[in-house]
């Protein structure tokens, strides 16, 4: 491989590549964690973060603390591993949802719990007064609100999950659940030699979350930094 | 009836998922890593330390990874934060017309997917035919043409190197609105004295930081040691163990079967980072003016 640019551009390449390394279905299996999981956690989070930063007793407190420690937790996958089994979700691609949500949480909760405050109070007492119920006042007036932080929470959420290897590595013995790091990984041991081939599937495979991320940096990038600046 | 209005069922969703999937096998593991779990039989038998001692004084091999997650820390908290900052300093005082695109384009890489980014990079710095090497040679510099993933004692410098690039974004942004809290008086108040930049930096910049660069480290310091990864796309964890990291080991002992002890590794890494988180969230949550 000479650092001279290719004399010919082969576009069946991408053709190739999806078929040979399944694409299609990696892709859905990606999209199908991304979305599902991201879904899953940002909606529990706002529930918990919501009831966590409005009523701050002794209690909540230690529980709004005890989420936010998940965030330096690593998880111990041997006994996941029994959890998962137990469960039946080990090898599911409703499994990985769940467990991908569940890994979210901490984060989410955090970037949520600070952004409740800006809601006024007065919005919830209002509510009350015209005979709201709590349920009712979260799906009609908080969470709507909420919707800057939570597109935030979730673009991250996204990005992360879409990218991540790890987990479906430990748990995903069925290839035809692999997400597409995964399948990438794979095709690159088999195709090794055919470099072209290989890197047109990376492109595929780093082409979604390019554009998710080209369509959403500016809450991507403003999230980030206010969970983590102003602490 | 602050109760009523805001239930605690609605907190259910979370804490189910958190306590069952990440709460509880870390606590489940801590009584695991004392017994010779395995896959071979379904027998589990109480040791004691003995998965410990594996660990920490099984031949040069065990302690060799504790050493390349802690050296591979160190590196890229100091490498990512020095190069980070240089770059906020830049964007946030320097430029100012295409400062946005710039942001953008230096955090893109942290949003790819860690194990494409590998592969491209595993190609690239190929001593034989990877791109680095080629060019190197085709300039003259054949001397610098090193077998950068292949030699033991290279390797880890590159897989460090990968990772700062791909990671330096991120701090960078948290860097940048960090800078961007600090009140322009300051500086002009600096102006007006007559100070030297240097001095404006180590006066009134790095002081005004500190929290950001407290989080950065943090951070950092979190993700380097569960690097999982870049290093497992780039070498696997070798060549032989040269460049094994925790999560590389704890893998390897899962795919061997060896769960007790793999369980007793996770465990060390589970408690040690758990307390450095509960130290970690107790600063950020005992302000009175929460964020």
């Amino acid at each position: 491989m000479g650092v001279a640019l290719p004399t010919s551009l082969h576009f069946e390449n991408f053709i190739t590549v999806v078929e040979r390394g399944k694409l299609v279905q990696s892709f859905a299996n990606s999209l199908l964690y991304a979305t599902g999981a991201t879904l899953l956690s940002t909606i529990m989070a706002a529930l918990a973060a919501y009831v966590l930063s409005r009523n701050r007793t002794p209690l909540n407190r230690f529980i709004y603390f005890f989420i936010v420690m998940g965030i330096a937790m690593p998880l111990n996958f041997f006994t996941l591993t029994k959890v998962m089994q137990v469960t039946h979700l080990i090898n599911t691609q409703l499994g990985m949802i769940i467990l991908y949500a569940a890994t979210q949480i901490p984060f989410n909760v955090f970037l949520i719990y600070g952004f409740v405050d800006a809601i006024p109070r007065e919005l919830d007492e209002a509510a009350i007064i015209d005979g709201c119920s709590p349920v009712r006042l979260f799906v009609s007036i908080i969470f709507p609100l909420l919707t800057p932080v939570i597109v935030t929470a979730g673009l991250l959420s996204f990005v992360g999950i879409w990218s991540d290897f790890l987990l479906p590595l430990y748990y995903l013995n069925n290839s035809a659940y692999w997400p597409m790091t995964l399948a990438v990984y794979n095709f690159f041991g088999q195709f090794q030699q055919d470099w072209n081939l290989v890197s047109a599937d990376i492109v595929l495979t780093v082409l979604p979350v390019l554009v998710i991320y080209l369509l959403g940096q500016r809450f991507i990038l403003s999230g980030l930094t206010s969970g983590a600046v102003k602490g | 009836m602050k109760n009523k209005v805001y239930p605690r069922y609605f907190m259910l969703g979370a804490l189910i998922l958190y306590i069952t999937f990440v709460v509880l096998p870390g606590f489940m593991g801590i009584a695991y890593s004392f017994t010779d779990w395995n896959s071979y039989s379904s027998e589990v038998n109480f040791i004691g330390f003995d998965n410990f001692r594996t660990i920490f004084s099984n031949g040069e091999n065990y302690l060799r990874f504790i050493f390349n997650t802690l050296s591979f820390s160190v590196w890229t908290i100091t490498l990512k934060t020095i190069i980070a900052l240089f770059l906020a300093v830049l964007l946030n005082y320097g430029v100012h017309r295409f400062a946005h695109l710039y942001r953008t384009i230096i955090y893109l890489p942290v949003v790819l997917p860690t194990i494409a980014v590998g592969l491209i990079f595993r190609s690239i710095l190929n001593p034989r035919s990877g791109i680095l090497n080629e060019f190197f040679r085709s300039v003259g510099l054949g001397a610098l043409a090193l077998p950068w993933l292949v030699d033991p004692k290279i390797a880890m410098a590159s897989i460090i190197g990968v990772d700062t690039w791909k990671g330096v974004g991120y701090i960078m942004v948290i860097l940048l609105a960090g800078l961007q809290t600090i009140p322009k008086d300051y500086y002009e108040a600096a102006d007006i004295d007559g100070a030297s930049s240097v001095a404006r930096f180590w006066y009134i910049t790095l002081p005004l930081l500190v929290p950001a660069l407290t989080v950065v480290t943090v951070l950092n310091l979190l993700y380097g040691l569960r690097v999982f990864d870049i290093v497992y796309v780039l070498t696997g964890g070798g060549p032989g163990y040269a460049t094994d990291v925790v999560s590389t080991v704890v893998l390897d002992e899962f795919s061997k079967g060896r769960y007790g002890v793999g369980t007793a590794l996770s465990t060390v890494m589970f408690v040690f980072m758990t307390v450095v988180g509960f130290f970690i969230v107790r600063r950020l949550t005992r302000d009175p003016v929460e964020a």
